[in-house]
Formats: structure tokens, sequence, C-alpha cells
């Protein structure tokens, strides 16, 4: 089967990669040419450590997986896709445009996935002729290792397309947890909470980033710090999506820390620029 | 910098402490698949080598000297 991926950013790079492991045909599109190369070399490297650590028998390889894995500049070689998942970035001016074209190049049958964080996917389904098959799909980093994904059922989206989407992502060892839409869904509204608010103690200088992390790990038990996980989602997607819950909700709770807006205007976005909040 | 301290250094970096030997086994407290990727990029990338497929043992990579010699056997 053949499905299509836009944007070849860390999320759908991951993505790609995930269901091409499982076999899909995947067809990435990208405005940047230049993203082709990066993807193909994330995607060997990320397949790579799964094969250091996992080892023997289970080792995967990453040459069929590429092979599997074809890439675009044009939103026209999705014409015959029977999924689309649509990761770019989360600005509802960007999506839209991408939405308006996609519709009229795929055919009728097929269903869009919105991978996106906080922007409503009911709002999304109007930029198109098919609002029963859009539906929110929030996929986690790193997508290869997480086998759960957050899907947003949108005012129009059908049992069909419900029940369609679980059993394709469940195809890729993908369990769906659906809930309904509004701004943020479950996810983000309640972690971009916590990943803000210990942005404020280390520029308050409470704590450092270290022991802010240290006791969600040594005395909640989560397994990442909030720090660290904004320095793994990137820390201008967070500043973004705290943007976008203060645009939907006007509720002040999501208001960006400024030492986070500051860490964006440094190039500080986290692990794929080397800092953030810590060095890697 | 030589070889070892620039291992050294990356891997103190993402364990947080630089209170290991060069022969401790480095992946006992990190052994995860994050941590596997970063390695190879940073053996990749600092280094100039492509690792292969069928070299990833984990007896190649489980310490500073097994990093110091897997590089040193690509690189001559």
């Amino acid at each position: 089967m053949k499905i299509g991926v836009i944007g070849a950013g860390v999320i759908g790079t991951g993505v790609a990669h995930r269901f091409a492991q499982y076999g899909y045909d995947v067809s990435v599109v990208d405005i940047d040419p230049g993203k082709e190369k990066v993807m193909r070399r994330n995607i060997k490297n990320s397949i790579m450590g799964y094969n250091l650590v996992n080892g023997g028998e289970k080792k995967v390889d990453y040459k069929e997986v590429l092979e599997k894995i074809s890439f675009s500049t044009e939103l026209e070689s999705l014409g015959e896709c029977e999924y689309v998942i649509e990761n770019v970035t989360e600005k509802i001016e960007i999506k839209k445009e991408v939405y308006l074209k996609l519709d009229s190049i795929c055919n009728e049958n097929c269903i869009f996935l919105v991978n996106t964080s906080c922007i409503p996917i009911t709002k999304i389904a109007g930029y198109t002729s098919r609002k029963e098959k859009v539906i929110g799909a929030h996929f986690m980093n790193p997508v290869p290792m997480k086998n759960a994904c957050e899907v947003i059922r949108g005012c129009y989206t059908s049992e069909e397309t419900i029940k369609s989407v679980s059993d394709f992502l469940g195809s890729a060892g993908i369990k769906p947890i659906i809930v309904n839409d509004m701004s943020g869904f479950v996810s983000n509204r309640v972690s971009h909470v916590f990943m803000n608010e210990a942005a404020m103690v280390v520029q308050d200088g409470v704590a450092s980033p270290e022991d802010v992390d240290a006791i969600f790990k040594e005395c909640f038990g989560h397994k990442m710090g909030p720090l660290e996980t904004a320095d793994l989602i990137g820390i201008d997607t967070v500043v973004y999506s705290l943007d976008v819950l203060y645009e939907y909700y006007h509720d002040p709770k999501y208001r960006a820390a400024p030492i986070m807006k500051k860490m964006v205007d440094a190039g500080q976005l986290g692990r794929k620029s080397g800092k953030g909040f810590y060095n890697y | 910098m030589e070889i070892k301290e620039k291992i050294r250094k990356f891997v103190a970096n993402f364990i947080k402490t630089e209170e290991f030997g060069d022969d401790d086994n480095i992946l006992l407290s990190t052994v995860n698949s994050l941590f596997a990727m970063q390695l190879i990029i940073f053996i990749e990338n600092e280094f100039d080598i492509e690792v292969d497929n069928d070299e990833l043992d984990l007896n190649n990579f489980n310490s500073v000297n097994a990093i110091a010699d897997y590089i040193a056997f690509k690189t001559k």
C-alpha cells in the first residue's frame, strides 16, 4: 500500500521510517530538496542505533527500509496514496495552504491524518471537501520507538475513518488512543504547562535543569524530565505550541516562558541543534 | 584532541558524569537506542568514517577503549 508523508523534519522522518519498516511504500514530500539526504541519513542512523542495542536476529536492514521511501518536492506525487500523514510546521496558514492543494490532488477515498499537537482538527477539516476523512494523529518522538499515538476525532470525522485509521496504525504496531478535538488535546495541554513552568523555574534561578528533571524522574518516577523532553521535542516547537494554546484559550497559563523565547532567538533548540537546556 | 579524549567528552556529556574509566562498560547504564544512535552519529561525523551494519556489535562500542580501537581499525 502506498502512503504519503508531508514534511521531512524530525517527526515526518520518524513517521516515514516507521511505516517503511512495516512494509508500506512511503512517498515523502518536502519543499526543501536538501531534506532528502538528511532524512535518509537520520533513518539509517536511527536503525543502526536500534541494531546496536538489540543486535542478534532482530537486526533491521536499513537499506531495505530506505528503498521503500521515495522523495519529492511536489504534492502531486501523492495522488495515489490511501493515507496521507501531514507533518508540516505547526502554523495554521502553512497547513491551510497544504490542505487546499492536497484536497484537489488526492483521490476522494484518501484519508488525511493531521499530525499536530495543538491545532484543532475541525478547523483543518474545514479546508477540505472531505471533512469526514480528516483525523488528527499526534505521533510521539521518536516515532520508530513509540508504540502509541494520540488520535483526535474532529467534529466531522466519521466512525469509518476512525476504524480505518485505527487499523492502519495498528498494522504498524501503534496503538491509537482516541480523544476529542480541542486545542492541545490531552498531551500538549497538560505536558506543555509542565515544560513551561519547569523553564520558568530555571529562569527564576530556583533550580538547575538537572535538578528539575531529577525531581520528576527520581521522585515522580517519570522516564524523562520536562526539560529533557523539551530539548527532545525542540524548544522552537514547544514555543510554537504554547503560542497556539495561548491564542486558542487566551489563558495566561500558556504564555511561553521568556527564557525559551530567548533560546529560540539564540538557536538553542535542544537536541537537534546540539544545545538546549543541556549540551549534546 | 586525542581520540580517547574526544570519546570521553562525548560520553561524559551524555551520561552526565566523568566518573568512568576507559575500560568501564559505558552501555550498562545508558543502553538505549537514542544513546546508540547519537554515538554512531558522533563517531561517523567526528572521525569521518562510515559504520557498517555488520559491525554493530556491542563489544565494539561498550567502552572508551573499545570505541577507540574500533576507530583505529576503521581509519588505518
